[in-house]
């Protein structure tokens, strides 16, 4: 029997790891992911988890020790949240590149300056080309479940890459909502063990990692690593498919919510999702064909299936947490609307940018968005496909 | 029993191999070499490198001078990787999940910059948590992988190529950062100063010490540089002897807080006698720039006699 409770998006993570048992954790606090080392050193401190938890001076040791403990033969963890995960940056490329599957607990937040807490997806969009499996979270519960498919996929010997769970910094993560947690023996028979088949306490065998790799090796290297992402993605479906097994729960690449039937549709990640779904049975009520695809894997991009998942539409709204500042469009929109190109999807899309430094996401607003969509859909025209929603002024 | 050069390399390999592409005349391989010789010979021991240029010379893909398991990651952060494979090595012991009969030591190594410099924040937070590891300073006083920029383990005057000696600006213009006290004040349980001297017998004890005792251990060891420092390859060993009979870097080692100079000459040599085989101190002999050799001079006699206070108080009953 699942056992249900109420919990915040943080608490929901802390306990996903206490289930997992990790040999080593190390982190660093940062508002609003704190709360997860927090929880977790209770656990250590009262014997709950086998973690040795290396309380580091900083976010770029929490990377390093966590590159050092996975490289060592042990399952490391981690959590942070906006710079916490730019001073992380240098390290996040080495895990990636060392093949070493650690699983990161991200809180998004906006990435400083200026400075603040609150949530936006500027952090998570300034690794998207690290190398890492990025996995997107509506609520606490997808947060958590997430987390229990992290490793399986992460350690597959097709993919040795680490992943990053998503979650949306304070709306999540410090709001109580209802969970239905996996027992903790469950949990441990569908986590496994971890049997590295090279690492550096291995007294049979010693090994270096890290070389300096030069032109002669690091093209083919870096192709390995792209292979790799690529093979992520099967296993991603695999894994959930034993995940819905255990808990009836289904994962995909993405949620189409109302979509198969739909005219006009909104493209997001993480929280925005359920506002989002509230809006569409709203119209939908109303006669409106709107619907939603909620993307959760991010990274590898699944843009053949987002591509013909919104291949039947009129007209098709991509929203960015983060604006990209490069003139032309968010990192998702960019995505999204060159895999429907490739697709030979023609369908009208423009993108909002919203959400920013924690700005409120309000069902008036993404109302508006399909009622644009409504009128694009009828005049076939985008006009500025670069837009914003929730901006004063 | 007595240190002999002789039998300890008859009987204990070199864990760190020949066919490396370190320069002649450099100091640092015979650091690496004879640190790794301290370690007994049933211990393994995972050894972490950060940037610099032991580490691009040592392991270039698909080749190792490393016999032991070795990991690089980047330039600041070698204690911070180790302490990781540390707490990794501690979880998996406890859980049974590695021999019981494993005994695996932790060697950090990083130059001067990555240690006084980019990586001091990690390394003062891997000493402050304890890890089991000992960290080995490869001190050659400047950015010698990029070219000789100038670090804070750069002595006054050095002509680098970010502190040029120019007519306005004669060198670098201060003062070394001294670390070895720095790291005294993490309160460890064995700090060192050492060098490759006397058939390496002071390096040599310092990295057993230094290996065997619990807890975070820290070794700064002078390593010259032919190419950063100015002088000819064959005379490194000259130019070892003469920072420690100069007592520009004196050897000595800090147990539990207690000071132990481990070296006092009996005559010791006026500093312009390490400072003048020196291309990078080239110009403190042009005629008028006397005051640069007093005041060098000064500040070794003023260091020197710091640490022969630190020895007498540190040591009262």
């Amino acid at each position: 029997m699942s056992i249900r409770e109420r919990l915040s998006g943080n608490e929901a993570a802390a306990i996903a790891m206490k289930q997992i048992n990790p040999d080593v954790v190390a982190a660093f606090p940062i508002t609003p992911s704190t709360e997860i080392p927090q929880y977790f050193s209770t656990f250590v401190s009262n014997g709950q988890v086998d973690t040795e938890f290396v309380a580091v001076e900083s976010e770029h040791s929490a990377m390093s020790a966590c590159v050092g403990a996975e490289a060592a033969g042990s399952r490391a963890m981690t959590a942070t949240s906006a710079n916490g995960l730019s001073f992380m940056w240098e390290m996040i490329y080495i895990a990636s590149s060392m093949r070493l599957p650690i699983v990161m607990s991200l809180v998004n937040r906006a990435v400083s300056g200026p400075l603040n807490i609150h949530n936006d997806h500027s952090d998570a969009m300034g690794v998207r080309d690290s190398g890492w499996i990025m996995i997107f979270s509506e609520n606490n519960q997808e947060a958590y479940d997430n987390l229990i498919m992290a490793h399986r996929i992460a350690e597959n010997e097709k993919v040795h890459l680490p992943l990053m769970v998503c979650q949306d910094g304070f709306i999540t993560s410090h709001s109580i909502e209802n969970i239905e947690l996996i027992e903790d023996d469950k949990v441990k028979e569908f986590v496994g063990k971890y049997t590295p088949k090279h690492y550096l306490l291995n007294e049979k065998e010693h090994i270096a990692m890290g070389p300096l790799d030069l032109q002669s090796y690091l093209f083919e290297h870096k192709k390995q690593q792209a292979v790799a992402m690529q093979n992520a993605k099967q296993v991603i479906l695999d894994v959930a498919k034993d995940f819905e097994k255990m808990t009836g729960r289904k994962y995909s690449f993405f949620e189409e919510y109302k979509l198969d039937d739909a005219e006009i549709a909104i493209v997001c990640m993480n929280s925005t999702a359920g506002t989002t779904k509230f809006v569409v049975d709203k119209l939908r009520s109303q006669g409106i064909k709107a619907g939603l695809l909620k993307l959760r894997v991010f990274r590898p991009f699944p843009g053949e299936e987002v591509a013909k998942a919104l291949s039947h539409l009129k007209a098709v709204a991509i929203l960015d947490k983060s604006d990209s500042l490069n003139g032309a469009g968010g990192a998702l929109f960019t995505d999204v609307t060159s895999a429907m190109y490739l697709n030979k999807n023609s369908v009208p899309a423009v993108n909002y940018i919203y959400g920013i430094g924690g700005r409120d996401t309000k069902a008036d607003d993404l109302e508006n968005v399909y009622k644009d969509l409504q009128e694009i859909a009828q005049s076939g025209n985008v006009g500025n496909p670069y837009r914003s929603m929730g901006l004063r002024g | 029993m007595a240190y002999n050069v002789k039998e300890i390399c008859a009987d204990k390999p070199s864990r760190f191999t020949a066919g490396h592409r370190m320069c002649a005349g450099c100091g640092a391989p015979p650091v690496a070499r004879m640190v790794l010789r301290a370690l007994k010979e049933g211990d393994s021991a995972v050894i972490c490198g950060a940037t610099g240029c032991m580490e691009v010379s040592t392991f270039i893909y698909p080749y190792t001078a490393w016999t032991d398991s070795f990991i690089h990651t980047a330039f600041e952060n070698a204690a911070s990787t180790l302490s990781g494979v540390e707490a990794a090595y501690k979880s998996l012991k406890k859980q049974g999940k590695l021999p019981e009969n494993q005994n695996t030591k932790f060697i950090a190594f990083g130059g001067d910059g990555g240690t006084y410099d980019i990586g001091l924040q990690s390394l003062s937070g891997a000493m402050e948590r304890g890890h089991d590891m000992v960290y080995v300073c490869y001190d050659n006083g400047a950015y010698m992988n990029t070219g000789i920029q100038r670090s804070s383990a750069t002595p006054k005057f050095a002509d680098t190529t970010t502190t040029p000696a120019g007519s306005v600006i004669p060198g670098k213009m201060q003062s070394r950062k001294d670390l070895a006290k720095i790291m005294v004040g993490h309160h460890l349980p064995y700090v060192a100063q050492s060098i490759g001297i006397n058939n390496f017998k002071d390096l040599y004890e310092k990295a057993e010490k230094a290996i065997y005792t619990e807890g975070p251990c820290f070794l700064n060891v002078l390593a010259p540089c032919p190419r950063g420092w100015g002088y000819a390859t064959e005379d490194l060993m000259q130019i070892n002897k003469l920072a420690v009979e100069t007592c520009y870097w004196p050897l000595y080692e800090v147990i539990d807080g207690k000071y132990v100079i481990n070296y006092k000459p009996k005559n010791r040599l006026p500093i312009e006698e390490f400072l003048r085989p020196q291309k990078r101190f080239k110009h403190m002999f042009k005629p008028g720039n006397e005051w640069m050799i007093q005041e060098f001079q000064k500040e070794v006699d003023s260091r020197w006699q710091e640490l022969l206070d630190l020895e007498e108080i540190t040591n009262k009953e």
